[in-house]
């Protein structure tokens, strides 16, 4: 049944992306009618205004006609666009409250927005970064908030948006209809790695998602979103970019433009995170009391699962940066910048 | 008109000599001249920043500007088009150039007042642009809170250079509306008053009313980044939305002070250049005014997706239809009132009909995002960065240049390059629907704006959007080659050679220092008589 219910969604067409849900293809329809009628008045007014410039150029012994209005044709093309108007407006409401009324059986999904990740939280307790696993033919509704700056939770395949802003709840819902993998986009600047805030849906078919819900591997099969390794790619095309520089260097650009100096310094001075000045080697003392030395080992735990190791006196804020988000190489310059800061 | 003798040589360029008589001089034409540089200096500014975001984006993993450079270039480029090029733009240069002069005046009613606006924008840009060495800002035009608050540099001093900006465009608005109201030459009654003083009328109207609210804004911003008093920041107890409700109060309306200039100019170009009396006079004045009137109860449609109520979405998305329909009138009258003329090709003409050609592609487009499902897809995504372009830079631009080509003969007496201008126009054009199209397919397809890279999906959209950046480059380059060189060499043009109409043409290119010589101008008919000899 399911494969039938995919087929009935198109591939991404004519410039739209997919069709991940009723509601896109209810969205597209409104769409391609704006289109068309937006093609029937540019060639009216662009191709009137061509054909005039033809026809009326400057010519020896023209006579121009002595014209100033013409009330029943202002009349004219004041009604009918008001008309036409009005109907795209209500026809635009009515698209619009399918996408934002979640039906009351929907599942609900916490979610997080804190520069630069995006975090989801089930009922059950179990957590996910950067990566929204969804049932197949389920309708999901994610009740959103943010923990800083206003960001805005974007999935073309579903057309649906909605910002996701600090001291508030918001919601958005979808019911999806295609297996695989959907793009999320962050929408609403966020700051340095605004452009990193991606995330996707894994939308499972069912005995695929029982997997997940037991903590068992599984597999995502169906549609791949174009860029579903997009960032490794950025980022790896990135570091090429960088590649002719000193591994520390690479480092240096890559903390920067991942946005740790944000909350790490490298002077000495602590902001919201520790310094990175002079820790490598050094004894660092954790929230629980003991010591760890800082090594290779322990800055990868710490980036990957900050949470693991929480150093003393601070918060445990720091977003986990998982293996999608900073490869090995990647990796490698940073631990070989902090190493050089000594 | 009676002219002595020794009036002949003389003209308000050479009126008085020197650097000084022009920073001091209090003279409407000289003011707008000198807006008219500063403004093109800041659009090759915030072009150069454009370039560089352009090129950045060419092809997605080849940065060529990290990301927090490139965070503040586009901050910077949308400052500094918004608030030093495109809302002066129209206004304060080229209306503060012929306004005077179309109602048969001496000046401006408030002449000090003028040189005043001028200063007073000069500090507002050196503010913004000291900003750029303490720091810079990154938090885009639109200063969203509560990023805005929390991020460092010199975001204060970008917020407070818009600030001292606001009041130049509150008092050029001023200053416009007095002098409309009381300087109109005798005969020059309201039904004959030219199209473009109908629009800044309107338009002052909007910069009165609606850049205080601006001020405002940018006041209680600064604030709760000094003192923390919790208006905006929720973690203060403030309300993050609230700061998007007032920034859009000023800035929709912002919107319409930006292009009801542009449109203005081109219901003086098109008569001209078709020989015919402009179509529906009435209209097209009613129409700005319903616009302005508009302008000011839409700018909800800005926060669909930002977690405002149903409610409000439905009032903001079912008034927002309604800017269509004046938009509609004027431009089909515009086009209708090409029939049956004899049109002439000179480049001004050219800037009026490209202005058509992108202006009903921003409009059509326009449509889409006031429709409420259509826009929770397409909103914050590239469709709306190419949507505003065709605007803005297609239609205000456009307007502008076309303006500027226009009055050229006026301003200096000479003629310009009409191959250049006709060159120069046509790699505009390409190069405008080439940047911004396809931004409009990358956008429907879902990329999201303000991205320092993107994904590689995208990277065809985005090369086509770089390389016809380099064409628009072009064509901005020959324009402003061939306004230099023929301001300097160009042939002499006579007082009117475009045989128009409105008052300004019946003075001297160009004109004397006190605009008529001694006698005051008497109006007799309308200003689009285009019948008989003047044809
Ligand atoms: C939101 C703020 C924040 C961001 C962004 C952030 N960190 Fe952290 N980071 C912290 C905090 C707070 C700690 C200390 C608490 C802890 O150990 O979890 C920390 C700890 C660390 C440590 C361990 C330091 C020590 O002295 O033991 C390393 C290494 C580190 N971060 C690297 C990074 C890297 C690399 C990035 C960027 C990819 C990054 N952080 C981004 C807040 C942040
Ligand atoms: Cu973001
Ligand atoms: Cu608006």
């Amino acid at each position: 049944m399911n494969s039938v219910m995919s087929k009935a969604y198109g591939k991404a067409a004519w410039g739209l992306p997919l069709q991940g849900s009723d509601v896109a293809v209810t969205w597209d329809h409104l769409y391609w009618f704006l289109f068309w009628l937006s093609v029937f008045f540019f060639i009216l007014v662009v191709g009137g205004m061509i054909y005039f410039a033809i026809v009326y150029r400057k010519k020896e012994g023209r006579k121009t006609k002595y014209i100033v209005d013409h009330h029943a044709l202002e009349a004219f093309w004041t009604i009918i666009p008001t008309i036409l108007l009005m109907a795209i407006f209500g026809w635009g409401w009515s698209v619009y409250k399918k996408q934002i009324h979640a039906p009351t059986d929907a599942m609900e999904i916490r979610v997080i927005g804190k520069q630069w990740l995006w975090t989801f939280q089930y009922d059950d307790g179990r957590t996910e970064a950067s990566k929204l696993v969804v049932p197949l033919g389920k309708p999901i509704k994610l009740i959103m908030t943010s923990q800083d700056v206003i960001h805005s939770f974007f999935i073309p395949n579903f057309r649906v948006k909605q910002d996701v802003v600090p001291g508030m709840y918001t919601s958005v819902w979808f019911e999806p209809k295609v297996a695989g993998e959907h793009q999320v986009f962050c929408t609403e600047y966020c700051g340095t790695s605004h452009s990193g805030m991606l995330a996707k849906v894994e939308v499972l078919e069912p005995e695929q998602y029982e997997l997940w819900k037991a903590g068992k591997p599984y597999q995502v099969t169906g549609v791949k979103t174009p860029s579903s390794d997009l960032l490794a790619a950025a980022q790896s095309s990135a570091r090429l970019a960088n590649a002719k520089l000193p591994l520390p260097d690479q480092g240096a650009k890559l903390v920067q433009a991942k946005g740790c100096t944000a909350c790490h310094s490298i002077d000495g001075s602590a902001k919201i995170g520790p310094s990175y000045k002079g820790i490598f080697g050094h004894e660092q003392e954790l929230l629980d009391g003991t010591k760890v030395t800082v090594d290779e080992n322990y800055i990868r735990e710490s980036i990957q699962k900050p949470q693991a190791k929480v150093v003393k006196g601070f918060n445990p804020v720091m977003p986990p940066y998982t293996k999608d988000m900073i490869g090995e190489e990647d990796m490698n310059a940073i631990v070989a910048y902090i190493k050089s800061l000594n | 008109m009676a002219h002595t003798a020794e009036a002949h040589g003389d003209n308000y360029l050479n009126h008085e000599k020197g650097l000084w008589s022009w920073m001091t001089t209090v003279d409407h034409k000289r003011i707008g001249l000198m807006y008219l540089a500063s403004v093109c200096f800041f659009f090759f500014l915030g072009g150069i920043f454009a370039l560089i975001i352009r090129l950045n984006l060419m092809h997605s993993g080849h940065p060529v500007v990290d990301a927090n450079t490139y965070n503040k270039l586009m901050t910077y480029h949308g400052a500094i088009m918004v608030f030093l090029v495109i809302i002066p733009a129209i206004p304060a240069s080229i209306g503060n150039f012929v306004l005077p002069m179309m109602l048969g005046a001496k000046d401006v009613a408030f002449p000090k007042l003028n040189l005043a606006s001028y200063y007073i924008y000069l500090a507002g840009a050196t503010f913004a642009c000291l900003a750029l060495f303490l720091g810079g800002a990154d938090t885009g035009w639109t200063f969203y809170t509560p990023y805005s608050i929390r991020t460092g540099g010199g975001v204060i001093l970008v917020i407070f250079g818009a600030f001292v900006a606001g009041f130049s465009s509150i008092l050029t608005g001023l200053n416009f509306i007095v002098t409309i109201q009381k300087l109109r030459a005798p005969g020059l009654t309201w039904n004959r008053l030219p199209l473009l003083l109908w629009a800044l009328y309107a338009t002052s109207i909007i910069q009165v009313l609606a850049t205080p609210v601006l001020a405002i804004t940018l006041v209680l911003l600064i604030f709760e980044h000094v003192f923390k008093v919790g208006i905006f920041d929720p973690a203060l107890g403030g309300d993050p939305v609230l700061f998007q409700h007032f920034f859009w109060f000023y800035s929709h309306p912002a919107v319409y002070i930006m292009i009801l200039p542009a449109m203005g100019v081109i219901s003086e170009i098109i008569p001209v250049f078709s020989r015919k009396p402009i179509f529906g006079y009435r209209a097209i004045a009613l129409a700005s005014f319903g616009i302005a009137l508009v302008a000011f109860i839409v700018w909800g449609h800005h926060l669909f997706v930002s977690g405002q109520s149903e409610l409000a979405n439905f009032v903001f998305s079912l008034l927002t239809m309604f800017v269509a329909i004046p938009t509609g009138v004027k431009v089909f009258s515009w086009v209708g009132t090409m029939y049956k003329g004899s049109i002439r090709f000179n480049a001004p003409m050219l800037y009026a009909l490209g202005f058509i050609e992108l202006f009903t592609i921003g409009g059509l487009t326009g449509v889409f995002l006031a429709t409420l499902a259509i826009d929770v897809h397409l909103t914050d995504t590239y469709f709306v960065i190419a949507h505003f372009h065709y605007v803005m830079v297609g239609g205000t631009i456009m307007g502008f240049v076309g303006g500027m080509h226009y009055w050229f003969p006026k301003v200096t007496g000479k003629l310009y390059n009409e191959t250049v201008a006709m060159w120069a126009f046509i790699s505009i054009i390409i190069g405008f629907n080439l940047t911004f199209f396809p931004q409009f397919i990358a956008g429907t397809e879902g990329m999201p704006r303000r991205y320092w890279s993107q994904l590689p999906e995208f990277d065809l959209w985005n090369t086509l959007s770089t390389v016809g950046s380099w064409f628009l480059l072009l064509g901005f380059l020959m324009v402003a080659w061939n306004m230099i060189k023929s301001a300097k060499s160009g042939p002499a043009a006579g007082d009117n050679p475009w045989r128009a109409l409105t008052l300004e043409w019946q003075s001297k290119s160009p004109p004397p220092h006190d605009n008529f010589g001694p006698t005051t101008p008497t109006v007799t008919h309308w200003p689009y008589e285009y019948k008989g000899a003047n044809v």
